[in-house]
């Protein structure tokens, strides 16, 4: 996983509530046996019509946020489909962290194995952001270990994360590895199972 | 901390498969969970393998591990084989799958085989799915199997390789909530409406933090289907997981399985199973209640699932919501659905209809379109298709006449796989057709770009087909 510590980008915003991870990446994207190169279906019935042109007035086409490393959304983002295309595809775009005041649970849990980082900030907070997001050019700076956006005109917002959350994507740690470490338990565990659950076990 | 209070059902269920808790600085941090089942598909294992590869990590528990082929395959010509399926990325995914299954010594049902279908169909048809279990997979709709008070949801692919390596998964507790669900419902309302109405109630982030454990007179009186749908549905409510206590309903469903125990282990998993309730002092952090006499058949006219509506009622003006982002997501859904704020729902007409889904593509599923299209016909123009969820539910109702039923009206009988659910395969909606729908998603694009979904129960779907409109499954009743 790649580590997150603090980013310095350009914030791009869209304002809708409910963006699912059918629209983040569309299922014609998910055919693909590899992690890499979804960036091109990242929001692709949003940012392409229906003959495969780009739509001009759509926010990541436009030329004052090309490059955007930050989204600014609404409520419930990521929601629907398990699909960890959705955060491969927004990080293989260039987007490294997404505020919004809520986000699903399965997307939220998968930006996190990914170095992609999901921000929640109170309502009034997120509404402030996408005001100064919408002039375009406008730079954020996210900062993870002091737990900061700040917004373009200098506003400082504070958010809240979870601290061992908050160490793996610091330190870009592998959970596979940290968990195998904990391999003793596991066996043991999968003994007194055995015991107490037979049918669970093979003949 | 609750110090002496009884435990839920979740709790239960949660206290006994941690292998081990972190506690930095005193707190509760991630508890690594022991997973007792874990079903897997052609669609987000194949990155999952090849870390696994890259690492050199083996899959710890192949025996607890089930894999289908389920999003991407056809629903004719199964017979034919994978060599035969014409998308070539799909086909290479397939392809993937049985590599991956066969180096790794993984029970796979592959397409064409009867026993192959929806994964969470397959799984609680085959009796892998049993009470008390932790059980994940790689699809939010994983929820379904917390019908057997299970717990059951869907994971992301890195999670995945963490279940294959590890056969554990590092997890957060939630919060306890309960939907209690009292009453009897009205002839023509079930479970779809249940869950449609709670999603309706508390929005499609109003579970979020929450498992909910559904109680109540309503759903006791449930089939396992029908728990199977309310659950299913769960995860559109934004809850990590749906639950439903075993009872009698539940070991009657399970007793007989392939992969239910037998004889003195029998009753020996039955004393197991019966220890999974929640205690009569146990503590809710939140509880929902919902009376299933006042649940009329409803339907969606939007593109979240919490956009529901009575099929007697109208459309919604997107003035009358007060936030500024639910104003504009309304606007914005009214007019991908080609639908005026005000108008009847009835009024809409419909091109297509599809029943199937992990949602509602089950044998009583089938049985409850099938009451309402015998001795009928598909409207004019009317695309109507059957998706069974797996090849035994579709064996079953051919055993039953279903399928003669279904095709003298004019619907296909297809083949069974997630088919139009999400139109991953040949299946999809072309832009701008209406279609009636017993999936769970409503979303822009879901079920084909440009596609208008209305999710309704089986039987309103079936009344959709005959009507040519959204129409009162309760005008078709005998």
């Amino acid at each position: 996983m790649q580590p997150f510590i603090r980013l310095d980008a350009k914030v791009a915003p869209l304002p809708l509530a409910n963006i699912d991870t059918d629209q983040i990446i569309p299922k014609q994207f998910l055919k693909t046996v590899e992690r890499e190169g979804l960036a091109k279906g990242l929001f692709y019935d949003l940012r392409f019509d229906a003959e495969g042109r780009e739509k001009p007035d759509f926010v990541l086409n436009r030329p004052e946020y090309k490059g955007a490393g930050v989204l600014v959304t609404g409520d419930n983002f990521g929601c629907g489909s398990s699909r960890e295309h959705a955060p491969w595809a927004l990080m293989d775009f260039g987007v490294r962290c997404v505020v919004s005041t809520s986000f699903a649970e399965i997307f939220y849990s998968n930006c996190f194995q990914n170095g992609l980082l999901p921000v929640v900030l109170e309502a009034d907070e997120v509404q402030q952001l996408m005001d100064e997001a919408k002039g375009g050019n406008h730079v954020v700076t996210v900062d993870l270990e002091a737990q900061t956006v700040v917004s373009p005109s200098g506003r400082t917002f504070r958010f809240e994360i979870d601290p061992q959350r908050k160490q793996k994507m610091l330190n870009g740690l592998d959970p596979i590895g940290e968990t195998l470490q904990a391999a003793g338990a596991i066996d043991l565990y999968e003994m007194k199972r055995a015991l107490t659950q037979p049918w669970l076990e093979d003949a | 901390m609750r110090p002496m209070a009884g435990k839920t059902l979740y709790d239960k269920i949660w206290d006994a498969h941690v292998v081990a808790q972190e506690s930095p600085d005193g707190q509760d941090g991630e508890a690594i969970l022991y997973i007792d089942l874990h079903l897997i598909h052609e669609v987000t294992s194949p990155q999952a393998f090849a870390g696994l590869r890259a690492h050199r990590r083996p899959v710890r528990r192949p025996d607890r591990t089930l894999a289908v082929a389920d999003h991407n395959i056809p629903t004719v010509g199964q017979g034919l084989g994978v060599a035969a399926v014409a998308d070539e990325e799909a086909r290479l995914q397939l392809q993937m799958l049985e590599k991956n299954v066969a180096e790794n010594g993984i029970e796979f049902f592959p397409m064409g085989d009867v026993r192959n279908g929806i994964v969470h169909v397959v799984g609680p048809e085959q009796g892998r799915t049993q009470p008390g279990m932790t059980i994940v997979c790689g699809d939010s709709h994983t929820s379904t199997h917390g019908a057997f008070g299970a717990l059951a949801h869907g994971i992301g692919t890195s999670e995945v390789e963490h279940v294959l390596a590890t056969q554990t998964l590092r997890q957060r507790k939630s919060k306890n909530m309960r939907v209690v669900i009292d009453g009897t419902p009205a002839p023509g309302v079930g479970a779809k409406d249940f869950a449609l109405a709670m999603i309706g109630e508390i929005g499609t982030n109003g579970g979020a933090g929450y498992v909910i454990e559904y109680a109540g007179e309503a759903i006791r009186a449930l089939s396992m289907e029908g728990r199977m749908t309310l659950c299913n549905l769960t995860i559109e409510g934004g809850a990590r997981a749906g639950l439903v206590a075993p009872d009698e309903t539940t070991f009657d469903y399970l007793r007989g399985r392939p992969a239910a125990p037998k004889g003195g282990a029998w009753e020996m998993a039955l004393g197991y199973w019966k220890s999974f309730f929640s205690d009569p002092d146990a503590q809710f952090d939140r509880e929902i209640r919902l009376d299933a006499a006042t649940i009329a058949p409803l339907v969606t006219w939007g593109t979240s699932p919490e956009d529901v509506v009575a099929v007697t009622g109208a459309v919604p003006a997107p003035d009358s919501f007060a936030h500024p982002d639910k104003r504009a997501s309304a606007e914005r859904a009214l007019d991908y659905m080609g639908l005026a704020g005000g108008q009847p729902i009835a009024d809409a007409r419909i091109d297509v209809v599809f029943i199937g889904s992990c949602t509602n593509s089950r044998i009583e599923d089938l049985r409850a379109a099938a009451a309402i299209v015998e001795g009928r016909q598909v409207a004019a123009g009317v695309r109507a298709m059957v998706v069974p969820g797996s090849g035994l539910v579709r064996e079953q109702a051919e055993s039953e006449g279903l399928d003669e039923i279904f095709t003298a009206a004019g619907f296909e009988w297809r083949e069974p796989g997630c088919s139009m659910c999400l139109a991953m395969n040949p299946d999809k909606l072309m832009p701008g057709q209406r279609c009636a729908s017993t999936s769970n998603r409503n979303f822009e694009g879901r079920q084909g770009r440009g596609g208008r979904t209305h999710l309704m129960s089986p039987a309103m779907a079936a009344a959709a087909a005959i009507a040519g409109h959204i129409a009162d499954v309760r005008d078709f009743l005998r």
